[in-house]
């Protein structure tokens, strides 16, 4: 029993996340109907900013308050991380919005692979894996037999306070109401006083700000390099295919599913089948829903 | 001051020319009607005054301001508003969220102010919600305001669409077709309707229709497109008794 509680503990600190990085693809679909394929690379990239940052304010004062340190990189990396993408999208993507969306995405997949051998060749980067400094002490407490850190609380709770305010801001607030607007009928959103290139702006930015929330815990507890956006950023994708591509619940569930996929395989099979398992997953569901689960049916515009 | 200068207006499609030399000279509370035969280029007007489309040749001043160039979000909260042939709501929002989109530019609250509930969010959104269910109230609608809009009736689709035109607080109001598809009933509340919101909200209104039930009712005056050019233009008498409308209309064989 405890071992089962323990492994849901471990499914919802990784599951959070992907649920993270999902929401990256989803809202770029969502208003543009394309998929972000460097978005696990800018993913990447966040962790770089969190490390260089939370080594810096460590190196420069040294007795902080953890807290404010986690804070400063945390919003260090969401900044820089946010002006990466909007930086990517003015320059690599803007200039194809009326080209057929093929070639939106394969610029994507060049802008990913760009961002990979930039790191590799960047000196303070390389490509040697590494770890951020302890921004949080680690303190396990044993609870009843399972084991609970410190940073899974602080990579969980801050993954929900971070979706809370997304569900917020895509719910509540004009620019939100915007978003939606113009997934649904990007014409009509100028003709209402939308300026739409400053909404897909602000969508790569909260996209990629989120993604750098999940950057940074994920520095807190893995080893970061250079090529570890890759699979991190397929499994983040299957979560927003799995969860309904567009759908913003969706990808967050996703996320918690493809969380438990990676943990709860290797209970049952070897722990190389993992990939293997997400991907029939991917496959079965786009068989039998190929909306995903939240996701709403295509609807041919004439 | 005219309210909207048109001079010259000139829009080639490859090598189809769809509006030739189109000159309108539209006065403060005129209310003037675009009639002509299907692909006349009649709603490339519309699109060509709401920056959709860049003119080939030609100038478009509204308030004395150049329109030429000027991104269509921009036009829009400068004071122009227009309606769809085929009804353009945001199918999947509810009818609050469709006016309460049309309020984009006044909201001024940045994210962060509305992640922490700020005052200057709250209130403001406070503020537009209200002016949208006012605005919600005047065409029947206050009752269906959290209504996803796809699900509802054709009408009240149709007056949806005006009510959010209005939302971005227009002062020239570009109908197109609004009584396509309506019954004889609606027509008759359809007109007096844009004739109230005319008065209400100080508009000045280009309007393009069909029936000419609606057009020699509520019109000032009238252009007669053909293959995008300008074949007449006054007032609905002289408009009626025109030899190349008819003959545009009905064909040469009829005069």
């Amino acid at each position: 029993m405890e071992f089962y509680v323990q492994q849901i503990l471990n499914a919802l600190q990784v599951g959070s996340v992907y649920a993270l990085i999902a929401l990256g693809y989803t809202m770029v679909y969502g208003i543009l109907t394309m998929i972000n394929f460097a978005h696990g690379d800018i993913f990447m990239v966040s962790t770089y900013l969190a490390f260089f940052t939370s080594t810096l304010i460590l190196g420069l004062a040294s007795g902080l308050n953890p807290i404010v340190v986690f804070i400063a990189t945390l919003l260090t990396a969401m900044f820089g991380t946010a002006l990466l993408a909007v930086v990517i999208e003015r320059l690599a993507y803007k200039p194809l919005r009326t080209a057929p969306r093929i070639s939106a995405v394969i610029t994507a997949l060049g802008v990913g692979l760009f961002l990979e051998n930039f790191m590799v060749a960047f000196k303070p980067v390389g490509p040697a894996p590494r770890f951020l400094p302890h921004l949080i002490p680690a303190v396990n407490f044993n609870i009843g037999g399972v084991t609970v850190s410190t940073i899974q609380i602080v990579i969980i709770v801050v993954s929900a306070l971070v979706m809370l305010l997304l569900d917020t801001i895509v719910r509540r607030t004009m620019v939100g109401t915007a978003m939606r607007a113009i997934s649904w009928d990007k014409f009509t959103a100028p003709l209402m006083g939308v300026p739409v290139d400053r909404v897909i702006s602000m969508t790569f930015a909260l996209g990629a700000s989120i993604a750098a929330v999940g950057g940074t815990l994920y520095g807190m507890a893995y080893t970061i390099d250079p090529y570890m956006g890759i699979r991190i950023g397929w499994w983040a994708f299957i979560s927003a295919v799995v969860g309904g591509i567009g759908n913003i619940r969706g990808a967050m569930i996703g996320g918690f599913i493809l969380g438990f996929v990676e943990i709860f395989t290797p209970v049952f099979l070897p722990s190389t089948y993992r990939d293997f398992v997400a991907f029939s997953l991917l496959l079965v569901l786009l068989i039998f829903r190929p909306t995903g689960i939240l996701g709403r049916p295509m609807v041919q515009k004439v | 001051m005219t309210m909207l200068h048109t001079k010259h207006l000139t829009h080639w499609f490859g090598g189809l020319r769809a509006v030739h030399d189109f000159n309108l000279d539209l006065q403060p509370g005129e209310l003037v009607a675009i009639i002509g035969p299907n692909g006349a280029g009649k709603t490339t007007v519309f699109n060509l005054i709401t920056g959709v489309y860049r003119p080939t040749e030609g100038q478009i001043v509204f308030q004395g301001q150049n329109l030429v160039g000027l991104p269509t979000h921009r036009i829009i909260v400068g004071g122009v508003a227009r309606t769809f042939q085929n009804v353009r709501l945001f199918k999947e929002l509810t009818v609050l969220d469709n006016v309460r989109i049309a309020h984009y530019a006044r909201a001024g609250y940045l994210a962060w102010e509305a992640m922490l509930y700020l005052p200057r969010f709250t209130r403001q959104e406070a503020q537009i919600r209200q002016d949208t269910l006012e605005l919600l109230d005047i065409f029947d609608l206050a009752d269906l305001a959290e209504t996803v809009s796809r699900n509802l009736p054709y009408g009240q689709q149709r007056r949806l669409e005006i009510a959010r035109a209005l939302a971005t607080r227009p002062t020239l109001l570009l109908l197109d077709e609004p009584a396509a598809g309506m019954n004889p009933a609606e027509v008759e509340q359809l007109m007096e309707t844009i004739l109230w919101i005319r008065r209400q909200f100080n508009l000045t209104i280009l309007l393009i229709e069909h029936q000419m039930r609606v057009v020699m009712g509520i019109a000032e005056r009238i252009k007669v497109l053909d293959f995008g050019q300008t074949i007449a233009d006054g007032t609905p008498a002289e408009i009626q008794n025109h030899p190349r409308v008819i003959e545009a209309y009905l064909g040469v064989e009829a005069v």
